[in-house]
């Protein structure tokens, strides 16, 4: 049984070939390539993947664009019938934008473009993305982005923590995100959001491989599902 | 009919852009300045006709982002 991703680009993603590359080593089958301006999305798909970037230029804000693009409502209807949704940085913030995952990613407390590899606790191993890792491990992945300082307010903060939807946490100060939240689950658990990059932790070329785990563990869970 | 949509950051969220103005105008030795907070502009050009309902619903889905932030709908007084 093959693997049968999506990656969706849209006008000013640029990390969607490293999200390809990335599924296509961990799977063994290289992801089909959406474009932002289709209606539909592939049939049967097991995976869906928002990659990093800069959308629309961030325009209005970052990810607002994008969420509102004709491939997002196709999209949404596949994340709510269960299908496995991973945003990564601009895809994270799509997700937001889109009412998929709660709260919003503003501008870096710092006003600084944070680019470097952090420490984050892996919160909930209970996933389908985050199975592969042991709570409370510590792995590290690069970040790199502009608007990582995610906001909710408190109720929704202590909601997240409370249903356990807190994927993962900065074991550093990164960005200003409220209690250092990096990752976070939708309420059924088959939507992600993180603002580090895991498929930029593949390989041992990479300086790390923590990310692959991820990739595995959504790739081998759905198979054997 | 032109519209201002002055969209801003809610109270309680943190502004570091604001933050940042803030730093830069003391910088340049102005006193007593107490806050700055920096937002957004938009000016619609739309049918005369266009209802206030419609106005709100192009905030809400579009132009302001309710979690983070608030929105105001100036019309302007067409001459």
């Amino acid at each position: 049984m093959s693997f049968r991703s999506a990656v969706i680009t849209f006008p000013g993603s640029n990390c969607d070939r490293d999200m390809a590359e990335a599924l296509a080593k961990v799977s063994g089958s290289a992801p089909l390539r959406v474009w932002h301006g289709d209606a539909e999305l592939p049939e049967k798909l097991d995976f869906i993947a928002l990659p990093g970037g800069f959308s629309y230029g961030d325009y209005l804000r970052s990810g607002a664009m994008a969420a509102r693009s004709p491939i997002m409502k196709a999209v949404i209807a596949a994340a709510e019938r269960g299908v496995p949704v991973l945003g990564v940085c601009n895809g994270f913030q799509v997700l937001t934008e889109s009412g998929l995952l709660p709260g919003a990613l503003m501008r870096n407390a710092s006003q600084n473009f944070i680019c470097r590899t952090v420490a984050l606790k892996v919160e909930n191993n209970q996933s389908l993305f985050t199975g592969g890792y042991e709570a409370g491990e510590t792995i590290h992945i690069p970040v790199a982005h502009h608007d990582g300082n995610f906001f909710a307010d408190e109720d929704t903060l202590d909601r997240l923590e409370g249903e356990g939807r807190v994927a993962f946490r900065y074991l550093e100060s990164c960005n200003g995100s409220r209690r250092d939240i990096a990752g976070i689950l939708n309420q059924a658990g088959n939507v992600l959001g993180m603002m580090p990059h895991p498929e930029r932790a593949i390989e041992p070329e990479h300086g790390g491989t923590d990310g692959r785990t991820l990739f595995e563990n959504a790739v081998h869970g759905l198979v054997h599902a | 009919m032109k519209v201002h949509i002055h969209v801003s950051l809610k109270p309680g969220v943190l502004d570091p852009q604001g933050r940042a103005i803030h730093h830069e105008l003391e910088a340049l030795g102005f006193a007593g300045v107490n806050d700055v907070r920096a937002g957004k502009l938009i000016e619609l050009d739309v049918a005369d006709d266009t209802s206030d309902d419609d106005l709100d619903q192009m905030c809400r889905k579009l132009l302001a982002n309710m979690v983070i932030e608030n929105y105001r709908i100036e019309k302007l007084e067409t001459a």
